[in-house]
């Protein structure tokens, strides 16, 4: 019902198949859409080609989002390759590893600033040269998470960093919607990815949210997946600015 | 069941770090001899979970540091496997 033929979207996040950008890689792939999948580095490389490369239709490419001569270069590339984009979609984020273990107080200059510069600002440099490629309007999609407005137990600057993420997606918003270009963010529940296996206590987080959840189970990634495909789609070209919760219904219960 | 769990164990491993199969000797530890990065670990913890159906608390995974450490965890706690 979903039809993306005939759209181009590009996917930056892409670690390994638990990834959240995997699972919307493969939604949006098959709504019809044409994609170019990003990684990080030569790190990511040969775990993401391998997963890009049984993905019909998908190219890869390398792009560090912390740097915008990487940026730049990939939205030349990206031009050259398919002249326009329909939609991006990112899901990357990143805090160093102490940030996560120690107390929320003991945070660093160094740790907030990288949180914020890896996982916010990318927000603002990828949506600024993608919106010159949106020449028919478009429709950008972030991750986010609940640690962004209530306290999750070791989540710490990455909270204040998806609260920052939150408010960027409504100031994309109101910037370029005037190009018919969309800006939302998902809200997913927890999910056991790379990422956030490096949070602590993931076990205990997952468990507590399938138990208090009104749908009683996990978020899956197919889902998020799911809801990006739709965002990317003209069945939600009135939604624009917001933070749409896939998450088994967790934020709507007091206790 | 062992052998069995030593033989999946040493090919997940092969898999993730993209080692020979003659270096995953009981001994090795992943990060030090096969030349995982605190990623590859993350990921090689991820993969057993997966395949053995077990949760492995972080605590626990910690102390995962050597092939011979990872087959004995899941030998002790696999509820039979996959």
């Amino acid at each position: 019902m979903i039809d993306l033929s005939g759209r181009v979207a590009v996917i930056f996040g892409l670690a390994n198949k638990r990834s959240i950008a995997w699972a919307i890689a493969q939604k949006l792939q098959q709504a019809g859409a044409q994609l170019a999948i990003s990684y990080q580095n030569e790190r990511m490389k040969s775990e993401a080609e391998g997963l890009i490369a049984d993905l019909p239709g998908a190219e890869a490419f390398q792009c560090d989002v912390s740097n915008d001569a990487e940026i730049a270069s990939l939205f030349e590339q990206l031009k050259e390759r398919y002249s326009r984009l329909d939609v991006l979609v990112h899901s990357v984020a990143y805090a160093p590893a102490e940030e996560l273990k120690n107390n929320f107080v003991m945070t660093t200059r160094e740790g907030f600033r990288m949180a914020h510069d890896v996982s916010v600002y990318s927000l603002i440099a990828v949506s600024r040269a993608a919106a010159l490629l949106m020449t028919n309007g478009g429709s950008i999609i972030t991750m986010t998470y609940y640690g962004a407005e209530k306290v999750v137990p070791h989540y710490n600057v990455m909270g204040v960093a998806k609260a920052a993420l939150e408010a960027t997606v409504r100031y994309l918003a109101a910037d370029l919607g005037a190009q018919n270009i969309r800006v939302n963010a998902i809200s997913a529940g927890p999910i056991k990815t790379l990422a956030a296996r490096g949070i602590g206590g993931l076990g205990d987080m997952l468990k507590a949210h399938a138990e208090r959840a009104p749908l009683h189970r996990n978020t899956e990634q197919s889902e998020v997946g799911g809801t990006a495909a739709f965002l990317a789609s003209d069945m939600a070209s009135g939604i624009t600015g917001e933070t749409i919760y896939v998450d088994s219904g967790y934020n709507i219960m007091g206790f | 069941m062992a052998a069995a769990v030593e033989e999946k164990v040493k090919q997940i491993i092969v898999e993730q770090l993209q080692v020979d199969e003659a270096e995953v000797t009981p001994s090795a530890s992943f990060q030090e001899d096969l030349g995982a990065d605190s990623l590859d670990v993350v990921e090689l913890v991820m993969q057993f979970e997966e395949a053995f159906d077990i949760e492995i608390p972080d605590e626990d995974a910690e102390k995962i540091k050597t092939v011979k450490d990872a087959t004995e965890y899941i030998e002790k706690n696999a509820k039979g496997g996959k």
